[in-house]
């Protein structure tokens, strides 16, 4: 429902649950974070296909490769910070080289795992994954879209990476009509003034400045950009011509993530002033989530400063 | 029940095939390619259940060559097995090759797994076997580590789970050179006692001359045998072996041979 608030990474376990009943070429595995990618409830339903691989990312990744090669759909899932971080290497040479079809799931993905401080806060899984050739990159906005993401990758052969997010985020799009595409963006809300470009638990900040904005006359267009690779360039291009300024919202680094995506994109087909919301150089600390994310410019309040510094 | 004198025969046109081909590209490690000459053939010409003429059917055995820079015996072998033509040996590292500097499945003929950096084929492998299992087919998965390569982490995470999910049809390999690039293994890090780690790990290890084609058999022979447990084929080898100047010499790891020495070393291979 519209507002629920529901964690990504809850709405990624129950899907997966979902959609593995009727594919039963689909493992799973983790590294000792069942509890917390939510993989458990797969283990719990699908024992004789899950895997816990204990604690070593490494090895997680070659064994979710070597059961690609014998046709299944393995699921491999830890924290971002160990999949796109510590598994970087086994992830690029032995999934995305040989073009192997599994999908890498890294959730507490962003600052607002909190109080576990930097050494959790993956900021730069994003970046690191969409860096890597053929890569599929997605990062859910919210629970519904989550559940059309997994039923894609689950679909889809080949390589991908998926975020999930650790705290419960509100519902933005309605599921009785979402659909969701590999590299397609959706316009989420109407505008002429300026566009905003984001994804995962940004896209919720991006619509609350928005409404801020809306109050003062000021009309914000919002495209979600789940799928950071490949990129909806021409959504977003469309978009940019029309309303001439772009602010991008990420909750991660800035630099080699959505906003430099966007900005790549824009350079060559419709190079129009930008501004980035995200983490800019910097590492995350520990805290309370919401004062993380405020702290950061993460915020309703910094996207309504950062648009007008474009207006 | 093996033709041990095929596989001899092969394993040494298999070095010949070696020097000649990283002599040609003046790239490659022609050491790690000469001592494990006499498994690769002894997997392809006995062991191996593979079909040239359908390289991706279900129930054929698997070969991950973990320690990916030694290549070039595993493509002399499946160009001698007829996946592809022998003239395909002459274009190995050169734009546009199927022969890649490290193995590739998506460019290869008969290879299943991308190797090269090291520490990740065992991982692969259990991966294979696990998959295996739940089809319930029984090919086996054989891996080929270096001892330098068991440096790595990964290959002991992987060695865990091999324990743990009680992989009997993984059967590895180390090829125990005692080289490694800076020099001896023994200098470099010391990873010695590698039978006492693989069993403290839960494997059923078995030390063989690496260089005699019975004693690899019947090894394989028992680890095949082995219930709940994955195998370990310790491989005693020298590096280099068949080539006097390049044995035991680590300097000879990832140097190509001039035309001379590729002359020399084919005379020495003769038959």
């Amino acid at each position: 429902m519209i507002g629920e608030l529901i964690a990504t990474r809850d709405a990624f376990g129950t899907a997966l649950n979902e959609f593995a009943k009727d594919n039963k070429d689909v493992v799973v595995l983790d590294a000792d974070l069942a509890k917390a990618t939510m993989s458990c409830r797969f283990k719990d339903a699908y024992p004789e296909r899950f895997f816990d691989m204990g604690i070593s990312e490494g090895d997680l990744v070659g064994t979710a490769a070597g059961l690609a090669t014998t046709g299944k759909i393995p699921f491999a899932c830890t924290f971002a910070m160990f999949a796109a971080g510590r598994a970087f290497e086994q992830i690029r040479n032995t999934v995305a080289y040989p073009r192997l079809n599994v999908k890498i799931c890294g959730s507490h993905g962003g600052v607002a795992v909190g109080k576990d401080g930097a050494s959790h806060q993956c900021i730069e899984d994003l970046a690191i994954m969409a860096a890597i050739p053929g890569m599929v990159v997605i990062n859910p906005g919210d629970a519904v879209e989550m559940r059309g993401a997994v039923r894609a990758a689950m679909d889809y052969n080949g390589p991908v990476y998926i975020r999930l997010g650790r705290n419960p985020v509100p519902v933005v799009f309605d599921e009785n009509s979402y659909t969701f595409e590999i590299g397609k963006g959706i316009k989420v809300r109407e505008g002429s003034d300026i566009t905003f470009v984001a994804n995962g638990s940004l896209l919720d900040v991006a619509m609350k400045g928005a409404d801020i904005l809306a109050k003062e006359g000021i009309s914000a267009e919002i495209i979600d950009i789940a799928t950071i690779k490949p990129l909806d360039k021409d959504l977003i291009i469309e978009s940019a011509k029309k309303t001439g300024k772009v602010l991008t919202l990420e909750e991660g680094v800035i630099q080699g993530g959505l906003g430099s995506a966007v900005a790549q994109a824009l350079s060559v087909s419709c190079p129009v002033p930008m501004r980035y919301i995200g983490m800019d150089n910097c590492f995350g600390q520990s805290g309370d989530a919401a004062d993380l994310m405020k702290y950061y410019g993460m915020s309703p309040e910094n996207v309504v400063a950062k648009a007008k510094e474009l207006i | 029940m093996y033709d041990v004198k095929l596989i001899e025969k092969q394993a040494k046109e298999i070095r010949r095939l070696i020097v000649k081909m990283i002599g040609r590209a003046q790239s490659g490690h022609p050491g790690g390619s000469l001592s494990c000459a006499d498994l690769v053939s002894a997997l392809y010409f006995g062991v191996m259940n593979v079909d040239p003429k359908d390289p991706a059917k279900p129930d054929r055995d698997r070969f991950v060559m973990s320690k990916g820079h030694a290549c070039p015996a595993l493509y002399a072998a499946l160009a001698l097995k007829g996946y592809f033509p022998m003239e395909e040996l002459d274009t190995l590292r050169d734009l546009g090759s199927i022969l890649q500097g490290h193995p590739s499945a998506l460019k290869t003929p008969g290879v299943d797994v991308s190797t090269g950096s090291l520490g990740q084929g065992l991982s692969v492998a259990n991966g294979i076997a696990l998959g295996a299992k739940l089809d319930g087919d029984d090919y086996y998965v054989y891996c080929l580590m270096g001892d330098g390569e068991i440096e790595e982490g990964q290959i002991w995470e992987a060695a865990m789970s091999a324990a743990h999910y009680k992989l009997d049809h993984v059967i590895g390999f180390v090829d125990y050179n005692h080289l490694q690039i800076d020099g001896a293994i023994e200098d470099v890090i010391g990873n010695g006692k590698i039978r006492e780690k693989f069993e403290a790990f839960g494997w059923n290890v078995i030390t063989v001359d690496g260089h005699d084609v019975s004693q690899i058999l019947a090894a394989i022979e028992i680890a095949k045998r082995s219930k709940g447990l994955p195998s370990l084929i310790i491989l005693n080898t020298i590096k280099g072996k068949g080539v006097s100047f390049m044995e035991n010499q680590a300097g000879w790891h990832g140097k190509a041979p001039s035309a001379e020495q590729v002359e020399q070393a084919l005379k020495e291979l003769e038959d």
